[in-house]
């Protein structure tokens, strides 16, 4: 591995991709459970975290994963956890808290066929609504999803920059298809990777306040051992970090946690333009789904039809401006889906009306191919 | 102000508004107490100790005292205390737990924490039924006894909470009560001093539940249960089993060595480079 020549093409599968991220993003520390299929992350990382002196644990399930990624991030530690629909039901609780005390991790979902159970091998994006609402209670969240291999490992560096720099949880909604799917990529090397780290407390001990509004809205993050003692509680807190039941109190904290994420919305709001420029027939996707348009985008443009695709790779806090924007001129607008309709939703949400959204739902445990999506472009 | 007091108050967090939650005459001041006095004792400073508790009256333990303090979600203390100490094994890790947090919610963590060995103390405050909730049944409510939930009587057999972890894998085991003060604090003290993982179950007593609804008594009359009702591990064997029928043993239950998993993760980190520079 050390010796390995620069920025070598690399046969790697999406999972891979995600554990090569999460290494270059300074990840080390990884617990987890065993689910299809994103065992390969475990797997992966089980070997390669104790040889950069980081630490892999398996659990006793995702709830005891997440309790411990949340732990470890607590002592300073750069944590993520991997699972896939019935494991991240389970991490809904301590993601919650992870929210509510702020603490930076990244939590890898590979969807597959939900609910329950559900289908273990075959892709779906069913956990989309539930990546944004799944915990209980008004909590900002970060979700993003890659739609391919090189994705995977760009995304997850991303989503530790953000969970470092926003205190926050973020997901990587990855699905089954780009999880599993080979392909030859060309990782940057680690140097040439961006790196953000949280912001530790710079003021003496006894003057940091560890939960205070700053302009960012994010406070600096206090490490266990570093000898700023504090309360760390999942109960909404006080200033201080002490259980509170103060109206004045409370708010105050409520809307900076939303803030700190909204404020930055420029930061995180990630979207990629496929020839919208001149596009009258639009493909909003995500995930692997956005790949299949792209491929049907060129198809129908070597037909003559003047189609686009807006992929999103942030879904949450969801591109509002961007797909406004977009859409300003489009009439209608496909969203092509593995679910029944969940972004769906989002779009008409905030176009509010403007364009008819179209929606392409595939929920039989195949992929939406090319195909499918330039059919549709075809016939409209 | 007495010697004691004194100490106690070298570790509470004067910028915490107080007072506590607890009710009067709740036994969980005694507990954090003999903790107080054990880490003091031990001579640990304050930023090297971590308090991690769960949900419950004594979730509230961590918050009062000036140490890096944790209070996570029902039953999963135990989970952010592995990710605590693994991430920094230098911390000496304190997780204080409830008997329906330990053994209900988080069971499964209690065992799969025993059987894992990693270095960490967990504190069990066993008072036999859920108090902050209002007094329903927890997993050591006596069979035949009262709760909220069980209003005609309780139909299911309790847990020996020091015997399953025990059984689980735990390298030390100390069961103590809140009158045995002096006993709980050298109990505490050796949890802390042991490498791997430590188990110390507290009886306590809820008069304001459990006591209430099965006509048990005041603070000072389930004080006195306690007393008349723990027997020493060093006597037990003394006693006929009739004599120990409705008795429950104190002192050390268990003290072994087994590898410690912090140490054999060093072990794994080094032969994985080894492997890699190969």
């Amino acid at each position: 591995m050390a010796k390995k020549r620069k920025n070598k093409p690399r046969l790697l599968q999406g999972n891979e991709a995600i554990v090569e991220g999460a290494l270059a993003a300074g990840c080390s520390f990884f617990a987890g459970y065993p689910i299809t299929p994103a065992s390969e992350i475990s797997e992966i990382l089980a070997y390669r975290l104790p040889q950069v002196g980081g630490t892999f644990i398996q659990m006793e399930d995702e709830i005891a994963s997440l309790g411990a990624v949340i732990g470890a991030s607590l002592a300073g530690a750069k944590s993520m956890t991997a699972t896939s629909g019935p494991g991240f039901s389970l991490m809904q609780e301590n993601l919650g808290f992870a929210c509510v005390a702020e603490v930076p991790c990244v939590i890898v979902n590979v969807m597959r066929g939900g609910p329950s159970t559900g289908l273990p091998t075959n892709p779906s994006q069913g956990d989309v609504m539930q990546s944004r609402w799944g915990t209980h209670g008004d909590h900002p969240i970060i979700v993003l999803a890659p739609s391919s291999v090189h994705d995977s490992f760009e995304i997850t560096i991303k989503a530790f920059n953000f969970s470092e720099r926003y205190r926050t949880p973020v997901i990587v909604l990855s699905d089954e298809v780009v999880a599993h799917t080979r392909e030859t990529v060309i990782l940057p090397e680690p140097e040439e990777v961006e790196v953000l780290d949280r912001i530790k407390p710079s003021m003496p001990p006894e003057w940091y306040i560890p939960y205070e509004d700053t302009s960012r809205g994010v406070p600096p993050m206090g490490i266990f051992g570093d000898g700023y003692r504090y309360h760390v509680t999942g109960l909404i807190h006080d200033i201080r970090g002490f259980p509170t039941a103060r109206a004045d109190e409370i708010e105050p904290f409520m809307k900076r946690i939303h803030r700190k994420i909204s404020q930055h919305f420029h930061d995180i709001q990630i979207v990629r333009h496929f020839f919208t420029e001149d596009a009258e027939l639009l493909i909003i996707a995500y995930g692997s789904v956005a790949r299949s348009a792209r491929r049907a985008v060129l198809d129908a443009r070597e037909m003559g039809v003047k189609a686009g695709l807006l992929q999103l790779v942030t879904l949450y806090p969801f591109p509002r401006r961007d797909v406004v924007d977009t859409l300003r001129d489009i009439d209608v607008v496909l969203v092509p889906e593995m679910n029944m309709g969940q972004i769906s939703r989002e779009v008409k949400r905030v176009n509010e009306g403007m364009s008819r959204v179209a929606t392409l739902n595939r929920i039989d445990g195949g992929m939406i191919t090319p195909q499918q999506i330039y059919e549709w472009l075809m016939k409209e | 102000m007495a010697e004691i007091t004194k100490l106690v108050h070298k570790y509470l967090r004067h910028d915490k508004k107080f007072p506590h939650v607890w009710c009067p005459g709740c036994g969980n001041g005694i507990v954090l107490g003999a903790m107080i006095r054990a880490i003091d004792r031990l001579g640990y400073s304050k930023d090297e100790i971590v308090m991690v508790s769960g949900i419950g009256c004594s979730g509230r333990l961590p918050v009062y005292v000036d140490f890096n303090t944790l209070h996570t979600t029902h039953g999963r203390a135990l989970t952010f205390a592995t990710g605590i100490k693994l991430a920094k094994p230098e911390l000496k890790v304190i997780v204080v737990m409830g008997d329906g947090d330990a053994t209900a919610i988080g069971g499964n963590h209690f065992i799969h924490a025993a059987r894992r060995n990693i270095n960490l103390t967990a504190i069990i405050i066993n008072n036999n039924i859920y108090g902050m909730t209002g007094g329903q049944y927890s997993p050591t409510t006596p069979y035949g006894m009262r709760a909220t939930t069980a209003p005609y009587r309780h139909i299911e057999h309790a847990f020996n909470i020091a015997e399953l972890a025990v059984t689980a894998g735990a390298v030390f085991v100390g069961r103590g009560t809140v009158y045995h003060a002096r006993l709980l604090d050298k109990l505490i003290e050796k949890a802390l001093l042991k490498r791997g993982f430590g188990v110390v179950e507290i009886i306590t007593h809820c008069h304001t539940q459990y006591g209430r609804r099965n006509r048990m008594g005041d603070a000072v009359a389930m004080m006195n249960w306690q007393k008349e009702h723990a027997v020493r591990i060093e006597r037990a064997g003394d006693l006929s089993e009739e004599e120990l029928k409705d008795k429950f043993t104190i002192g050390v239950l268990a003290d072994r060595d087994l590898p410690v998993y912090t140490e054999q993760y060093d072990l794994v980190r080094q032969q994985a480079r080894e492997m890699l520079s190969r």
